[in-house]
């Protein structure tokens, strides 16, 4: 049984993003890695590690659509203990929407071939629609199983799953093969380790075109027409004198009915 | 060919620690600082992850990877707090890499294997109550007894004292030596012996969240295997576990000027006085610009030793440079750091009181900066030069380290 993780490289959480005048984005860090795994995606690859540690999953493979740059992500999973990595990368790809990202993730998926479970972050925290999951098992035709909070059996060709909804949990078993998005609840990542990060930074990753997917069109782009910065929010501060506790507390409740807060 | 790039490896590695420091050491740090005890999870967590055997070679339990990623960890380290550095120091620097360079196979094998794994914990056993600079005055001592040692003693100021299982203990095994420093013997001192008892030291300025105590040894019975090196090697085996150690201290306190700069640029950009932030104003970018430079300085002075040690060439000068600058400019920046937090640096709400009293110990220790200047100007004048060693630390190869 093979495991494929679908990752992907986002700015970092702690990145200071800014629009520059033409439109465009930009993003430095000040931590110096203004680039880092998906952070939502560090649960999937944890998650898929452990279906080949504790329930012999024979392969775990992290695969990332996107640039070159794109490999430090799929890097960062070879170190924390993937077995495999593959970069998606073709001209045709850039800017496609989540449907597309969709068709090229399972026709990958289909070409790595055994794959029985294929793991997801919730989303990503860029574009942050969460919908690729979902498209992608449409795309495969298998049982999509999102929010997932824990893998409870796997065997005999099905799969238990803990859901975790508004409204609670729900327990759910669906027959392999399936698409999981993991919530971060599921587990707790590991840091990469220092043996993996040998190994990591040693490996040539394949590159997968769409000639080599056998895909003659992906789909839509987006097209980011304009992008702009939020306005700045005001705020002042006022303290509020007097000379006891309930001085000043009767005067902050008279304040707040003044200005409509409550 | 000079290359300052560092390899994908050496940088990966220190991120990983980075990520540990801030994830699981810096949300409770002030807590554990105020109380004065060691973060119980600490040293488990760097065992589990590898961080006590970094540089030591994969066939000694250890991670394989160069005495420039030490440095680099060191450096990531002491930025979360100076506890964890001096782990390093004592754990690493002065003790594994001792047994690295002159210890026996047999050795290696007993001793730095599961040290390098953080089955055990090392310790470093020299400073005494009344020898700390002047190490020939050591009073501990070694007897001959049949096959065995009888080591008596008491060694003061002992980072890990009571954590440790082996401490790499310094005695005289020949009280008459003329000069008496070649009367020096060292041991590896098994801290479940009979005789050895160990305690810690409390209400110290700095390192509050770490462990610091006294080591005793009251007939300690110690098997001749457990002698490190020949009888009479004892200080050469200290003053070259000390141009490990130093290096570990130097790259730590480069953190720490760095976690000085990094809390000094975002305060700056956060308080406002007169209607600006304060980095608007010229004398706090002359802080910022300062410590800046320190932290330039110190790490490629660091680097340069870390490459020195990879080339297997002897760095008792640039070590003693690099810890003495970087220890000194460190403080210096925790200084300028407070100034600029103003009054709210002076309080444990913010960090920098906590980087100014935790900097100030590695200014005597492993070297007071004094002894380091006496180095420097020794070596100048022409008063000092390095002579060969029995046993030289191991250049990094890396089929070696690695196989």
């Amino acid at each position: 049984m093979k495991v494929v993780v679908c990752t992907k490289q986002t700015p970092s959480t702690t990145a200071d993003l800014t629009v520059n005048p033409d439109g465009s984005v930009s993003w430095e860090d000040p931590g110096g890695k203004p680039n880092v795994v998906n952070p939502w995606d560090e649960y999937s690859i944890e998650e898929g590690i452990r279906l080949k540690e504790n329930h012999g999953a024979s392969d775990v493979i992290a695969i990332t659509m996107g640039s070159e740059e794109s490999q430090e992500a799929l890097k960062t999973a070879l170190a924390m203990g993937c077995t495999e990595a593959i970069l998606l990368s073709d001209a045709a790809f850039a800017g496609v929407d989540t449907l597309g990202t969709a068709k090229v993730l399972a026709a990958a998926i289909n070409k790595v071939e055994d794959v029985q479970i294929a793991i997801f972050g919730k989303s990503a925290i860029d574009g942050d629609t969460g919908q690729t999951a979902v498209q992608t098992a449409c795309q495969l035709g298998w049982t999509p199983l999102t929010f997932v909070s824990a893998i409870t059996a796997v065997g005999d060709g099905q799969i238990t799953v803990e859901r975790l909804l508004d409204d609670g949990k729900e327990t759910v078993t669906a027959p392999l093969p399936v698409v999981i998005s993991t919530v971060k609840e599921i587990n707790e990542p590991r840091y990469p380790s220092f043996m993996g990060i040998r190994k990591a930074s040693r490996a040539t990753i394949p590159v997968w075109a769409a000639g080599d997917l056998s895909l003659n069109s992906v789909g839509s782009k987006v097209d980011w027409s304009k992008v702009y910065a939020l306005p700045p929010r005001e705020g002042s501060v006022e303290i509020i004198e007097g000379d006891s506790v309930q001085e000043k507390a009767a005067k902050l409740v008279a304040k707040l009915f003044e200005e409509k807060v409550i | 060919m000079l290359d300052f790039s560092l390899t994908e490896e050496q940088q990966q590695a220190a991120a990983m620690v980075r990520e540990f420091g801030e994830k699981e050491i810096l949300p409770t740090i002030k807590e554990y600082d105020r109380q004065q005890t060691m973060n119980p999870a600490a040293l488990p967590r760097m065992a589990e992850l590898g961080i006590l055997g970094i540089n030591i070679p994969v066939r000694y339990g250890g991670q394989g990877f160069d005495y420039v990623t030490l440095g680099l960890v060191c450096e990531e380290l002491e930025r979360i707090d100076t506890t964890l550095r001096v782990v390093m120091s004592v754990h690493m620097g002065l003790n594994s890499m001792g047994v690295l360079q002159w210890g026996g196979e047999e050795q290696k094998q007993r001793f730095l294997t599961p040290q390098a794994r953080g089955e055990k914990y090392a310790a470093f056993g020299l400073t005494e109550p009344g020898a700390g600079s002047d190490v020939a005055g050591l009073r501990s001592t070694a007897r001959k007894d049949g096959g065995d040692y009888i080591i008596n003693g008491e060694k003061m100021w002992i980072s890990l004292a009571t954590k440790a299982h082996h401490v790499l203990w310094f005695a005289k095994t020949d009280p008459n030596a003329k000069p008496a420093h070649a009367g020096l013997t060292a041991f590896m001192v098994e801290t479940d012996m009979r005789g050895v008892t160990t305690g810690d030291i409390h209400g110290k300025l700095g390192v509050r969240a770490g462990s610091t105590g006294w080591v005793n040894c009251q007939d300690v019975r110690v098997p001749a295997a457990n002698r490190i090196g020949e009888e009479g090697e004892g200080f050469k085996i200290a003053m070259s576990c000390l141009d490990n150690g130093r290096y570990t201290v130097a790259s730590g306190a480069t953190g720490l000027t760095r976690a000085c700069l990094e809390a000094s640029v975002r305060y700056a950009k956060e308080r406002e006085t007169f209607g600006r932030p304060i980095a608007d104003y010229q004398l706090i970018q002359q802080k910022i610009a300062w410590m800046q430079q320190w932290y330039d300085v110190s790490r490629l002075l660091y680097l340069q030793v870390g490459w020195l040690k990879n080339q297997g060439i002897r760095n008792t000068r640039e070590v003693s440079m690099a810890k003495w600058y970087a220890t000194d400019h460190s403080f210096k920046a925790a200084h300028e750091a407070i100034q600029v937090h103003g009054a709210y640096g002076f309080s444990d709400e913010y960090d920098v009181e906590r980087y100014l009293r935790n900097g100030r110990g590695a200014i005597i220790y492993e070297g007071t900066s004094e002894i380091h200047q006496l180095m420097q100007a020794a070596y100048a004048f022409g008063e000092r030069q390095d002579k060969p060693l029995r046993c030289e630390l191991p250049a990094y190869d890396e089929a070696f380290w690695q196989g």
